[in-house]
């Protein structure tokens, strides 16, 4: 697939609509990669004029901060902010809402100043503009949950527009019990995604999997990475592959358009 | 002879006032241990929380019984304490009921009947409160840092409201020309018949004790709050004034460690330049948290206003799967030990002593503080914007900043993101390879 890089655009002296910015997982996780193609084809089809940082591209700093190391993020956000600032970036799309919340909350006071979308925001826009139509036929019918992610949702109290763009796939959108605010984490946050979990009861993730469970989906839409490994993981220990997947928005919405 | 009960009155009230305002100057003094925090932007947005959250309860009301259940004692306690303006006014000038003869008979026995059916819907509910807290099987009430005198405390504020709403309405019970007038006593008319076959002499005495003990028990109340969970009544209001107005995503950057990284970057820096003028006499400073002085004091202010509802915990993802991490107990721990060090200031003359203890690891466990999911559920769920993350976090940063004490699978992902820009081990150069499989 054509995946244009700014240091491309930037030798035939153009400069892009938007930045795509694709997070480690979306760039090295085989499953958050399926996600990464899946925008990129929207993208595509919607026209939209973008570009990657590719081997430009380095870690935001969030897992890293949450850690604890402050240092290593100020590290990697000057680092970042220098290329982007170097390409005279304006507008920033990522599928990963902790890149979102760090580069559109954390990296200002650091000099990095942009317009951050999550790509649930950014698609609305572009079916706002005319840009692009979701086939609400191919879906139709479908039963899907859709879990919130704490850096999209609580985090920065986006709800709506990643459910607007499910009602848009002629699905039956069923909430679970705790939904938007009161969204319960996939186990991931904070770090949690690289380290074993401290000792307990039982796995964050399963107790997740099983209030999108109670709702009997079909489908379990995620808007995260991470969320996406921990809500697929959580379907395995419950031996529900059979029945249930897991998926992001912007592959439903592929699917739907049969990209 | 006849002025000694005011005297004793005078004497009483202002050892009681007296007392109150000597420790609120040392919770004043302690909360200003913490480190300074700009909380003075944004005015306008920060007294809407104010009269939202606060005085507005819209919070409360998300878990709607309790939620509900709460707004009438809340109500009660305000409403209810107009009255007590009369009690000192009386106490003070030796008078009965001095409202009565300033705004009339219909105003005064309208308002004093409000206050005796508040008082009895408070009663009813703190009942309830106490069935709730000590009979239902509600988790929240039962985890580990509610055994011992949190669980005392929350019964002994129950058990003082309960008092305090019976004295006021025997006190009117007993009062015989308040109820002959028969204005004001919607619930007082119905327990003044059970001292029926009381003489007059005995009924006034009950009346008087009434009085007596019921304005004894507010102030003992007053000062019980500085030693209580249940300072929340008063620092709910700065609290959620001065909260962080921030997406809740957004943490702090630290300025410190922005100058260090600015140095490190710029190429053009001489690291054996001769500091500027004032500058070696900077202390280094200290990255994180360890002890409560690390925090800021809104943080502190935070520790003093949680009443240990443990919503907060209730929906902690850690919590919910048996981890030991309850955001409760984070704010509670801090409290303790902001009280230890206040005590110890006070016992040594006004200057902290080292006595060998901290924070971390004294009261709040590594295994705690890499437990949280950094998912901000407790600061959605907490009535009063209490904020359990940011001191989470401080203490993380300085477990891996100062002690490098983060666990070994955090430790291999920071090398990643050092060496390869990715938690993961892989090579930089293949970061756009997902764009060529398919």
């Amino acid at each position: 697939m054509n995946v244009p890089t700014m240091a491309e655009m930037m030798a035939q002296g153009k400069q892009p609509e938007v930045l795509f910015w694709v997070g480690a997982a979306g760039s090295y996780d085989d499953r958050a990669k399926k996600i990464s193609r899946a925008f990129v084809k929207i993208l595509q089809q919607a026209n939209v004029d973008f570009a990657v940082l590719g081997t430009e591209e380095t870690s935001t700093g969030d897992a890293a901060k949450r850690a604890g190391n402050e240092f290593l993020f100020q590290m990697q956000a000057m680092m970042n902010i220098e290329v982007l600032n170097g390409y005279e970036v304006k507008t920033i799309v990522t599928c990963d809402p902790h890149s979102f919340n760090t580069l559109k909350n954390e990296y200002p006071s650091l000099g990095g100043r942009y317009n951050v979308y999550h790509h649930t925001q950014f698609i609305q826009n572009l079916i706002n503009e005319g840009r692009l139509q979701i086939d609400d036929a191919t879906l139709k019918g479908k039963r899907v949950t859709f879990h919130d992610p704490c850096y999209l949702g609580r985090a920065n109290e986006v709800y709506e527009s990643p459910r607007d763009l499910i009602k848009r796939l002629g699905v039956n959108l069923t909430e679970m019990k705790r939904n938007k605010a009161t969204a319960l984490c996939c186990g991931a946050g904070g770090a949690q995604m690289f380290k074993d979990a401290e000792p307990g009861t039982k796995e964050i993730n399963v107790l997740r999997t099983e209030d999108a469970l109670e709702t009997k989906p079909n489908i379990i839409a995620t808007g995260c990475p991470y969320c996406n490994t921990m809500m697929t993981d959580g379907i395995k220990f419950k031996e529900k592959e059979a029945e249930v997947v897991v998926k992001d928005i912007a592959e439903l919405i592929a699917e739907a358009n049969n990209l | 002879m006849g002025y000694l009960p005011n005297i004793f009155f005078i004497i009483l009230f202002v050892a009681g006032i007296g007392f109150f305002v000597m420790n609120v100057r040392k919770l004043s003094r302690n909360i200003k241990l913490g480190k300074e925090v700009d909380r003075n932007d944004n005015r306008s947005e920060r007294w809407k929380n104010m009269a939202m959250i606060a005085i507005g309860q819209s919070k409360m009301v998300k878990r709607p019984l309790s939620g509900f259940l709460h707004i009438i004692v809340y109500l009660g306690f305000i409403i209810i304490n107009i009255e007590v303006l009369e009690i000192i006014i009386d106490g003070i000038f030796g008078t009965h009921r001095i409202f009565q003869g300033y705004i009339g008979s219909g105003v005064y026995g309208f308002l004093i009947g409000t206050f005796e059916i508040l008082a009895l819907l408070v009663f009813v509910t703190v009942i309830i409160f106490w069935t709730r807290r000590n009979l239902s099987n509600i988790k929240r009430f039962l985890s580990t840092e509610m055994q011992g005198w949190s669980k005392k405390d929350g019964n002994y504020i129950l058990y003082f409201e309960m008092v305090l709403m019976t004295l006021f309405i025997v006190m009117n019970a007993t009062d015989t020309p308040f109820q002959e007038a028969g204005i004001g006593n919607p619930i007082s008319q119905f327990v003044a018949p059970l001292f029926n076959g009381f003489s007059a002499a005995t009924i006034h005495t009950i009346e008087r004790s009434s009085w007596w003990v019921h304005i004894i028990g507010i102030l003992l109340f007053l000062n019980y709050l500085y030693y209580s969970k249940h300072l929340h009544i008063l620092l709910a209001f700065p609290n959620t004034y001065f909260a962080n107005l921030n997406p809740k995503g957004q943490f702090n950057n630290l300025a410190s460690v922005t100058n260090e990284v600015k140095l490190m970057m710029d190429s053009d820096a001489d690291p054996y330049a001769t500091p500027q003028e004032g500058e070696e006499e900077d202390l280094p400073e200290k990255f994180g948290a360890s002890d409560v002085t690390d925090l800021n004091w809104v943080q502190l202010l935070n520790a003093y206003t949680c009443t240990e509802c443990g919503r907060c915990t209730s929906s902690c993802p850690a919590n919910l799967t048996g981890k030991k991490l309850s955001p409760r107990k984070i704010m509670m721990d801090t409290r303790d030990r902001l009280e230890e060090v206040g005590r110890n200031i006070d016992e040594n003359k006004g200057t902290f002593k080292d006595d060998g203890k901290q924070l971390l690891n004294d009261y709040i466990s590594p295994e705690e503080l890499w437990a949280c999911t950094s998912c901000n559920a407790c600061l959605e769920e907490c009535p009063v914007n209490i904020d359990p993350l940011s001191i989470i976090m401080d203490m993380r940063r300085y477990l891996v900043m100062e002690q490098s004490a983060a666990p070994q699978e955090l430790n291999m992902m920071m090398t990643n993101v050092e060496n390869n820009g990715a938690p993961w081990q892989y090579n930089q150069q293949d970061r756009l390879n997902w764009a060529k499989e398919e």
